[in-house]
C-alpha cells in the first residue's frame, strides 16, 4: 500500500467471512501466531483502583504486559520510568516495549481506566499485515490532524511502531520536551511524529462499519442511544464486536468480564475460526 | 485635529493586534477535537422498518420468530424455543408503563414464546390486561391471583411453562428454557430464588422472578376453587409459596450444575463485588449458601432484579450481543436430556 493509499484510507474493517473462509489451514497457523498483542499499560498510583481492576480482568488476556508507572507504587510491581511528564514517559514506554517486544508484532497502549477485549482485537488485526505500518483505534480529528484517541485503547504493528522509535531521535520533528504554549496532548504529539513517518491514524471498525474502539463507558453509550434511537437502542448503540470501553468504574470493569467472557444465552453458537481459552488462575472469565 | 487622528491610529492598531491575537489562539488553543465518522457513521444507515415478529392475541404478544443475529448457528436454541414453551407475564402498573414496561417490551420479553402484561387498569394500546385491583404494594397478591388465574383461562394450553417477573426483572429466557429441559410440566413443581423462612419447603422471591410447571399452575388456581388457598397476606411471593407447598408442589433448586444460584434478587454488579453485611436479612432468607465474588453468579444466569431501563439494555448488549470472539468459556455444560437434536458437526469454518 503506497503512502498515497493509506492517506485517504480512514478505516480499517474485521475480516469478512469470505476472506477467513479462503484461508488455506497453514496461513490460518501462521495468522494465529501473528496476531499476539503486547499490552502497554500507563498507570499511576493516584488512579490505584483502576489499576488493580485491569490487572485483576481484561490485561489476563494480554500475551504480553508491560505495566509502566508515573512513580513507584508499594501496592504492584510496575517499571518505574521516574518520569512525571505523560508524553516522555509515554516515549520511554514504547521504547521499552519495543526493545522488549521479542516476536510479538503487535502493539496496544491504554491506561487502566480503558477495558479491553482482547480477544475482538485480535479478530480486527487477524489478516493485517504487522510488517505494514498501522495505527488505528478511535479516530479523532482536531484542525488538520487526524490522531487516535488515548482512551479508546491505540494499536500500532510493529512497523509503525519501529518507525516511531526511529523518529523520536529526531529533535525537530518529534521533540521529547515540548513548551507550556505549544503542549498539545500525548495523543496528538504521537499522531504528529507518526505522521512524519508516513504513518497515518485509521478508524478500527467491524464488517458493518460500527466502530469498535469507545472512548465512552457502556452507560454513557446505552443512555446516549436510549434518547437518539428510542426505538432501536441496540442497533443505534455499539458493535457486538467492540474493542474497547472507557471511563468504567472498578466494579463495573467486573460486571463486564462477567458480560463478556461468561454471561451468555444457551444453544447460540459460534462457528470462529480461531479459538482462546481462559486463562490459567483466573476466576472471573 | 491631530489627538484624534492619533486616537485613530491606535484604535486601529489595537484592533489588529487583538484581532490577530485572537486568531493566533483560535488556531492554536481554541481547536475542538471531534471523533470521524465511522463507515458506518457515514453510510447515514436510514432507519430500516423492523419486521414484525410479533403478533398480538388479545393482550398476549406472540414472539413468531425466535430473534437472531445473521452470524450464529441457533440451532439448540431454536429446539428449546419449540419444546419448552414459556408464557412469561410481567407485573406492572398504569403510571409504570412507559418508564420502565416499555423497555422490558423492548428487550428480554421477546425471547419469550407469549409475553402479557399485567396491570390494574386494561391498556389496548400498550397492550396491557386489565386485572381489575387497585394499585399499590398491598395489592401485589390479589393481582398475582388474578394474573395466574387469567394466564390459565386464556392460555394454558399455549405453553408448558409460566414465567413471573417485575418491570424491573431481566430474565435470560434462553437459559430458563435450558435449564427447564431437564424437568416435565408434567411436575408439581416450580423455581425461582429460594428463601427459607417462613415456609417448610421455602418459598421463592418475587422480584428475581419465578416459574411455574403448568402442573403447578393447575394446582394454584384449583388451591382457590377448593379454597384451600386464599388471600392471606399482600406479600405475593411468601403467599405463592404457601399455598403451593399445601398444594403439593415442590419447590425446587435452581442452582446451576457447579450449584451456583441462577435467579437473583439484585443486580450483577451487586452480586458480583458487593459484600452483603453480616447483619443484614439476606444471609438469614437464602435457602442455600451465599457466595459472594464471581462465582456468585451462574454463567447461565436466569434473573435479576432492581434493574433500572438503562441496565436493561446493558444486560441485552451483554447477554445477546457483545463477546470475545473464539473465547471457549469455562463452563461448559450440555443438555442433560437430549432433545432429539441430532448431533452437530464438528465446527466448519465460517
Amino acid at each position: 500500500m503506497t503512502e498515497e493509499d493509506h492517506h485517504h484510507h480512514h478505516h480499517v474493517k474485521a475480516p469478512s467471512k469470505e476472506e477467513l473462509r479462503s484461508l488455506s489451514d497453514t496461513e490460518m497457523q501462521k495468522l494465529s501466531k501473528q496476531i499476539e498483542v503486547y499490552c502497554v499499560i500507563m498507570v499511576q498510583p493516584k488512579l490505584l483502583t483502576h489499576w488493580a481492576a485491569a490487572l485483576d480482568t481484561w490485561s489476563k488476556h494480554c500475551d504480553k504486559s508491560g505495566v509502566y508507572t508515573s512513580e513507584n507504587s508499594k501496592a504492584f510491581d510496575a517499571i518505574d520510568l521516574n518520569e512525571k511528564d505523560n508524553w516522555t514517559r509515554l516515549r520511554k514506554a514504547l521504547k521499552h516495549a519495543f526493545d522488549n517486544a521479542g516476536d510479538l508484532r503487535w502493539f496496544f497502549v491504554a491506561q487502566p481506566t480503558t477495558f479491553a477485549i482482547i480477544e475482538n482485537l485480535k479478530y480486527l488485526l487477524l489478516t493485517k499485515d504487522p510488517s505494514e505500518p498501522f495505527y488505528l483505534g478511535k479516530l479523532m480529528k482536531s484542525g488538520e490532524l487526524e490522531y487516535v484517541a488515548y482512551d479508546g485503547g491505540i494499536v500500532l504493528s510493529y512497523e509503525a511502531l519501529k518507525r516511531l522509535v526511529h523518529v523520536f531521535e529526531d529533535k525537530d520533528k518529534c521533540p521529547e520536551h515540548v513548551g507550556a504554549l505549544w503542549r498539545l496532548n500525548e495523543d496528538k504529539q504521537l499522531a504528529m511524529c507518526l505522521k512524519y513517518t508516513g504513518v497515518f491514524a485509521e478508524n478500527g471498525e467491524d464488517i458493518h462499519g460500527k466502530g469498535v474502539f469507545n472512548s465512552q463507558s457502556i452507560y454513557t453509550l446505552i443512555k446516549d442511544s436510549m434518547n437518539n434511537n428510542p426505538t432501536n437502542v441496540l442497533e443505534g448503540c455499539c458493535s457486538d464486536m467492540a474493542v474497547t470501553f472507557n471511563g468504567m468504574s472498578p466494579n463495573q470493569m467486573q460486571v463486564m468480564m462477567f458480560g463478556v467472557y461468561r454471561l451468555r444465552p444457551f444453544g447460540h453458537d459460534f462457528h470462529d475460526v480461531l479459538a482462546f481459552y481462559p486463562p490459567e488462575g483466573s476466576d472471573n472469565d | 485635529m491631530k489627538g484624534l487622528c492619533c486616537r485613530w491610529s491606535f484604535s486601529l492598531g489595537f484592533m489588529v493586534g487583538a484581532c490577530s491575537f485572537y486568531f493566533f489562539l483560535y488556531n492554536v488553543w481554541f481547536e475542538r477535537s471531534y471523533p470521524m465518522l465511522s463507515e458506518a457513521q457515514e453510510k447515514a444507515i436510514t432507519e430500516k422498518k423492523r419486521p414484525t415478529n410479533r403478533k398480538e392475541e388479545g393482550a398476549a404478544l406472540l414472539n413468531l420468530l425466535h430473534p437472531q443475529h445473521a452470524d450464529e448457528d441457533n440451532r439448540v436454541a431454536d429446539e428449546l424455543y419449540r419444546k419448552v414453551r414459556i408464557l412469561c407475564w410481567v407485573m406492572t402498573g398504569p403510571y409504570n408503563l412507559q418508564s420502565k414496561a416499555r423497555h422490558v417490551k423492548a428487550t428480554w420479553s421477546r425471547h419469550c414464546n407469549m409475553v402479557v402484561f399485567m396491570s390494574s387498569v386494561k391498556d389496548p394500546d400498550f397492550p396491557t390486561v386489565g386485572l381489575g385491583t387497585k394499585e399499590g404494594r398491598d395489592q401485589l397478591y390479589w393481582k398475582t391471583i388474578r394474573a395466574f388465574h387469567y394466564v390459565y383461562e386464556h392460555h394454558a394450553d399455549e405453553a408448558d411453562w409460566f414465567l413471573k417477573a417485575d418491570d424491573d426483572t431481566y430474565v435470560v429466557v434462553d437459559n430458563l428454557r435450558w435449564f427447564l429441559s431437564n424437568y416435565t410440566p408434567e411436575l408439581p413443581i416450580y423455581f425461582g430464588k429460594r428463601f427459607k423462612p417462613y415456609a417448610k419447603q421455602g418459598y421463592m422471591s418475587g422480584g428475581a422472578g419465578y416459574v411455574l410447571s403448568k402442573e403447578a399452575l393447575k394446582r394454584f388456581v384449583e388451591g382457590f376453587r377448593i379454597k384451600v388457598c386464599t388471600h392471606t397476606t399482600p406479600i405475593e411471593d411468601l403467599a405463592l409459596g404457601q399455598c403451593l407447598e399445601k398444594m403439593g408442589v415442590l419447590a425446587g433448586d435452581s442452582r446451576d450444575t457447579l450449584h451456583r444460584e441462577t435467579f437473583h434478587p439484585f443486580v450483577p454488579e451487586h452480586h458480583l463485588t458487593g459484600k452483603f453485611s453480616k447483619s443484614l436479612w439476606y444471609w438469614n432468607y437464602c435457602y442455600y449458601p451465599i457466595v459472594e465474588g464471581p462465582q456468585c453468579c451462574s454463567d447461565l444466569a436466569v434473573s435479576f432484579h432492581q434493574v433500572k431501563p438503562d441496565l436493561m439494555y446493558t444486560l441485552e448488549y451483554y447477554t445477546y450481543h457483545l463477546r470475545a470472539y473464539g473465547y471457549r468459556p469455562r463452563y461448559q455444560p450440555s443438555l442433560r436430556h437430549g432433545l432429539g437434536i441430532s448431533t452437530l458437526p464438528p465446527s466448519a469454518v465460517t
